[in-house]
């Protein structure tokens, strides 16, 4: 796409906008007034747990979901006047598969490249490269209902590339995989990432946010509470490094106050304490020199996970 | 691979590749502001390929048997009887072959925009997938749509033939008829659709083929001519798109139709598939496009 005339053009390179976003669901907010901006080229990523009005973003992106109140642009395009327009730009993998299982490998990603208009010869061509890409080369005449969970999703986001999108939706891309499909998922989006396609994705796995998101919002009831890159969150609502204690009891909060002082901040989770400090090892130290015997005494580093815990006083996988 | 580079191979911002236009029915399409509902419509197609088989048995053998059965065996008996002569003056079996040439059209079209149109929103989820492509809910209810009409024209087609072969059908004008047939299937089909695509489950379409189809195929013209009924059952066969498109057909095959009522017919079933339409397309946008 060149950028002159492009309608996109006036943007500068924020491909995605909205501002006070809104989506309701008769009386439920679902998306409360959400400012959001997605540049040209980063992997921008939607963080929060299930229900948190991720998808519903997504949705409305995608042109898929009317707005309720509030401004989008995507493409420098509104979705209510300009969808078609916009989604001949985009590529979408929704959270679940729309595959055809009865229709082999090959013939989804030409099925779906003729929605967008490409002849049936471009689109059997651009078809072999998404396959290699996806490495599913071989299973191309094999139907996708026997395909592994991991292999289906590869086929996806194939799928989702026919029209070389400018934008790549990701709602929830790895759920459900095993972390070996995972890994090899990440790496596809990675090389995604390289070869300049703007990916913006939601999850509720911190690592995967971690792993592939150069900026990120962290969204809890339909709201944002807090933006940045996964370092930068971590070093402004996190300490360096995170004690985790067991104890062999059912109830923690007794030895949250035995350890008081000990930490900057103490988190009572139902079956362990969580410990933020600077230098974990001493503090681990200095709890034995309590003596304090738990069961055991991890000690690791701040996460996005203890973002959001800090954040919103709960965890992002129940 | 994807890339931004300008020489990607597709135009995206139309959405139109190089070429896209040798295809003549495409550019046809276009032409018309069809390219949408066209892009849908071979989907159907395509899937189409995979199970055409099964629906050899639903659409054209059934049809043929009911023929057999009730127009070559039955109508030996209504043909014999002692009281009143031939129906209309014909054979049984050429006063039901129009008939039961209305009513697959109308079996077919309802088959065809019920189980297929749930799963497409439910559980296949085609059309979630059009949606994310640069297709409408316009497009992929027309394209549908006109899928379920290919159906029924198939079947029509087919039916007529046979038909014909074996002397079921000798006027030259039952061809008349098959438009007729998509007509009475975009009647049947428009609205079911629209009743479809809301369903959670099949129960639903329990009670509209219990209720309705059923009904419809045994009492509205399709073997008896509806003056049998009770006087107060007629204007319960008159109001279903069935008897018009009946009526219709058998007018055409055994000739004696008038312009103006053909007329009549004819907009009544026109009625029925644009208001269908109209609903089918308000349920889609409420369900697709939440």
């Amino acid at each position: 796409m060149t950028e002159e005339g492009s309608p996109g053009a006036d943007l500068g390179d924020a491909l995605i906008r909205a501002r006070g976003l809104t989506k309701r669901f008769g009386e439920f907010v679902a998306v409360d007034g959400i400012d959001v901006e997605v540049r040209r080229g980063e992997a921008f990523g939607f963080l929060g747990p299930n229900g948190a009005g991720k998808s519903s973003t997504m949705r409305m992106i995608g042109c898929v979901s009317p707005r309720s109140g509030g401004e989008l642009t995507v493409l420098g395009l509104d979705p209510r006047t300009d969808a078609a327009r916009i989604k001949a730009r985009l590529g979408v993998v929704p959270q679940r598969d729309t595959l055809d299982e009865e229709l082999t490998v090959l013939e989804n990603l030409v099925v779906y490249a003729r929605y967008f208009g490409l002849p049936r010869s471009v689109a059997r061509a651009r078809a072999a490269e998404l396959l290699a890409f996806a490495q599913l080369t071989e299973r191309a005449e094999s139907l996708v209902e026997p395909l592994s969970g991991g292999m289906k999703r590869r086929l996806t986001i194939a799928r989702s590339l026919v029209n070389s999108p400018e934008i790549l939706l990701l709602d929830e891309p790895t759920t459900g995989l095993d972390p070996q499909a995972r890994h090899l998922l990440w790496d596809r989006l990675f090389r995604l990432k390289r070869q300049g396609v703007t990916l913006v994705l939601t999850t509720h796995y911190m690592d995967e946010a971690e792993q592939l998101c150069d900026r990120l919002v962290v969204m809890d009831d339909g709201r944002i509470v807090a933006e940045g890159s996964p370092r930068a969150l971590v070093e402004r609502w996190c300490t360096r490094e995170v004690v985790e204690l067991r104890f062999p009891d059912e109830d923690h909060a007794p030895f949250a106050a035995k350890v008081g002082g000990l930490a900057d901040r103490i988190e009572t989770l139902p079956d362990r304490l969580l410990l933020y400090v600077d230098d974990g090892e001493a503090v681990a130290e200095a709890v034995h020199l309590r003596g304090l015997r738990p069961m055991s005494a991890l000690v690791r580093r701040g996460t996005l996970e203890d973002v959001f815990l800090r954040l919103t006083g709960r965890s992002l996988v129940d | 691979m994807p890339s931004t580079s300008p020489s990607a191979p597709v135009d995206t911002l139309t959405a139109r590749g190089p070429g896209a236009d040798r295809w003549s029915f495409a550019r046809l399409g276009s032409a018309v502001g069809l390219r949408g509902p066209l892009r849908a419509f071979g989907y159907w197609l395509v899937s189409y390929r995979r199970t055409w088989r099964g629906t050899v048995v639903s659409s054209f053998l059934s049809p043929l048997l009911y023929l057999g059965a009730m127009g070559f065996g039955l109508g030996t008996l209504v043909d014999g009887n002692d009281a009143g002569g031939r129906l209309d003056g014909v054979p049984y079996a050429a006063f039901l072959a129009p008939g039961v040439l209305a009513a697959t059209a109308m079996q077919t079209a309802v088959g065809e925009s019920t189980y297929p149109v749930m799963g497409a929103m439910k559980w296949h989820r085609q059309y979630h997938a059009m949606l994310a492509a640069p297709l409408g809910v316009v497009d992929l209810l027309l394209g549908h749509l006109a899928f379920v009409l290919f159906r029924v024209l198939v079947s029509a087609v087919g039916f007529v033939l046979v038909g014909a072969v074996l002397g079921a059908f000798t006027s030259p004008w039952v061809l008349a008829a098959i438009p007729v047939t998509l007509l009475c299937g975009a009647a049947h089909a428009s609205p079911v659709m629209a009743y479809a695509v809301r369903q959670e489950g099949d129960g639903g379409f329990t009670v509209l083929f219990r209720f309705g189809l059923v009904p419809m195929f045994l009492f509205a013209g399709t073997f008896f001519p509806v003056d049998q009924l009770p006087a107060v059952l007629r204007p319960l066969a008159w109001a279903t798109p069935l008897w018009h498109a009946t009526t219709l057909c058998r007018g055409l095959s055994l000739g004696g139709l008038d312009a103006l009522p053909a007329a009549g017919h004819l907009g009544y079933l026109a009625l029925w598939a644009a208001a269908g339409l109209w609903l089918a397309l308000r349920c889609y946008r409420r369900r697709l496009l939440p």
